[in-house]
């Protein structure tokens, strides 16, 4: 290996920021409090003191911080994602994380020595795509789509150099392509892009229904779980429907993603980030995750034996998948 | 805005479905012939195992839709994944197409070449709307989840936007195929059962309630997006075309109801009537447009 594989973790909260940098994580990301990030959920992410106590933080261990403002601005309150980016800058970002291109432009003009990463939201998926971003406003970084095989993976890092690659190896799974969705803003007006929620809990109810508990998202029944059986949460796309008179989880199973058995395979392909997903995520799950995940880092880089049933512990008693990391995903 | 209002003119979206050649030859030539649309645009946008279908009959169609007086759009992928992919997006480049681009990857090969930026876009403020002006866009068709309260603000001044006006709604894209996976099959052995949704496969809630509808990768809302009480409104927004999305109903007759309407030959109302009765594969709906969910039913 050429470079240190870096672990990127999520920070949903102050404290969520302190574990996961104490458990060993390389990188952390976070956003503000506003509509201006993908986790615009009641009780995460920092108000602008915070954001700067928290690159403190980060930057007196080591660690550097990735603020996101990675939802597409509204149109008529660009000033927002504009003082976002500015705030960002100079709470001491090490990267800035982006989807909107013309935010991409306003960053990039305005700050032009400040690290640029492309979002998972951006949906770049082709070598094209991402010289857009790269030869245009110097990105130096992009996320790449959870829906691309490791094949895909290992030539788009090839074509995208100096441009780095990072990739999602734990966490929530998006089927469709980042960033290019609509389902929640179609079933509930709120959406990823616009207001940096998906199916979100206000608009999520559970009603009784003899034996079964009925969970429905913005008034569409998504999913119903048998008494005694653990009833998750109703994403849009994980939902069982009807169609031509057969029901099923038509577009995905209630999976989330584990790479784990990839990492050898993406560090060797010389994808330079591993992306832990999760800023939603409580503080003992972080701690756990992030540990597990930088240990074996540290393995691989020296050389040494990952330890694979560890990280496949933590997703002990949960449904998981390598998802389309695998063509037959498809 | 000062002076006479540009007309406001109607384009023909792509075909999202995969039909059967001769249905999607006879569809064109009978627009050619009689449909009150401007432009016209073409191209498989959601599958390239469907592409070969269309290139072996394009030309002709191409041909006859401009000695019918319309201006023809390639429309290209939305979601390109490889390599043959771009390449085939190149050659369309090349060929010499006003091309319609539905990815970023294309805005990047036409590289400043005047072209449409398509609904597929994200195209969201004004900001990003004026940076695609300056890479070469000439008219961007926002994407259909944007509330009118941003589509004044982006439409001001710039003679420049179109709005998705009618059809099923487009919603999601992804790596993996719906329809094969309903049909117990891989996206790569799918035998094309997509070909038998013409209007997609309607997706329904556990209890039965009509949701979405599924094109191959694509994900659409099961209600047909209709603009018809927004018109008024998104001329005086400065708003310059329409978008009407092929569905298997009488596109010519759509057509028509929006060209009267644009004209002012006939009201909001009468328009939603003209439609309604139309075989519409759900009912009408403006929700996105008046910034609520997108399923919800048109009101008068």
């Amino acid at each position: 290996m050429t470079q240190p594989l870096e672990l990127v973790c999520p920070a949903g909260t102050p404290a969520g920021l302190k574990t996961a940098v104490d458990a060993g994580a390389h990188s952390v990301y976070c956003g503000f409090r506003d509509e201006t990030n993908a986790r615009n959920f009641p009780g995460l992410n920092f108000d602008r003191a915070e954001m700067q106590e928290a690159a403190a933080y980060a930057h007196d261990r080591g660690a550097r911080i990735l603020i996101a403002l990675n939802t597409f601005m509204r149109a008529g309150a660009t000033d927002l994602w504009r003082r976002g980016v500015d705030d960002a800058v100079a709470a001491g970002a090490d990267a800035l994380i982006l989807a909107d291109v013309g935010l991409v432009e306003y960053a990039r003009k305005t700050h032009p020595k400040q690290r640029l990463h492309l979002s998972v939201q951006a949906a770049a998926a082709t070598p094209e795509a991402i010289a857009f971003y790269r030869d245009r406003f110097g990105i130096a970084r992009v996320v790449l789509p959870r829906v691309l095989t490791v094949e895909e993976i290992a030539r788009l890092t090839a074509h995208a150099a100096p441009c780095e690659t990072e990739v999602f190896v734990f966490g929530g799974l998006c089927v469709m392509a980042e960033g290019r969705c609509m389902l929640s803003s179609y079933a509930t007006g709120k959406s990823p892009n616009m207001t940096g929620v998906c199916s979100p809990p206000s608009h999520v109810s559970y009603r009784e229904d003899s034996d079964a508990l009925v969970a429905s998202v913005g008034g569409f029944t998504v999913e119903l779980f048998e008494r005694g059986e653990p009833a998750g949460y109703p994403t849009l796309c994980k939902g069982r429907f009807e169609a031509q008179g057969a029901v099923s989880h038509l577009f995905e199973d209630p999976v989330s993603l584990n790479a784990v058995e990839l990492l050898p395979r993406l560090a060797e392909i010389g994808v330079t980030a591993f992306k832990i997903e999760g800023r939603q995520r409580g503080r003992a799950y972080i701690s756990t995750v992030v540990r597990a995940f930088r240990s074996a880092i540290d393995a691989m880089a020296a050389g040494g034996k990952v330890d694979f049933d560890a990280l496949r512990a933590l997703t002990e008693g949960q449904r998981e998948t390598v998802g389309a990391y695998k063509k037959a995903w498809r | 805005m000062n002076g006479a209002r540009t007309r406001l003119s109607l384009t023909l979206g792509p075909v999202l479905y995969n039909w059967p050649p001769a249905r999607w030859i006879d569809f064109y030539h009978r627009i050619a012939d009689e449909a009150a649309v401007d432009r016209v645009c073409l191209g498989e946008v959601v599958c390239s195992k469907r592409k070969p279908f269309v290139d072996d009959v394009i030309l002709g169609v191409v041909d006859r839709l401009e000695r019918g007086g319309k201006e023809v759009v390639y429309s290209t992928l939305a979601l390109p994944t490889t390599k043959r992919e771009m390449r085939d997006i190149g050659d369309a480049i090349q060929a010499g197409y006003l091309i319609e681009a539905n990815d970023i990857a294309t805005v990047h090969l036409l590289d400043g070449r005047a072209h449409i930026v398509g609904p597929f876009v994200n195209v969201y403020n004004e900001a990003t709307l004026a940076l695609h002006l300056t890479l070469g866009a000439t008219r961007v068709c926002l994407p259909p989840e944007l509330p009118l309260e941003s589509i004044r603000i982006m439409a001001a001044g710039n003679q420049a936007v179109e709005v998705f006006a009618f059809g099923r709604p487009p919603l999601a894209l992804s790596e993996r195929c719906y329809a094969a996976r309903q049909a117990g099959m891989a996206k790569d052995s799918c035998q094309f059962v997509c070909e038998v949704h013409s209007d997609g496969m309607d997706v329904c809630t556990l209890d039965g309630v009509p949701f979405l509808a599924v094109n191959g990768i694509q994900t659409q809302g099961y209600v047909v997006t209709a603009a018809v009480h927004h018109v008024t409104a998104l001329v005086e927004a400065g708003v310059v075309a329409l978008r009407l999305s092929p569905q298997t109903c009488d596109m010519v007759r759509v057509a028509a109801v929006f060209r009267e309407l644009a004209d002012g030959n006939t009201t909001p109302k009468e328009a939603g009537e003209a439609l309604s009765v139309l075989h519409l594969p759900g009912p009408l709906s403006d929700g996105f447009l008046r910034g609520l969910p997108g399923c919800t039913a048109e009101v008068d």
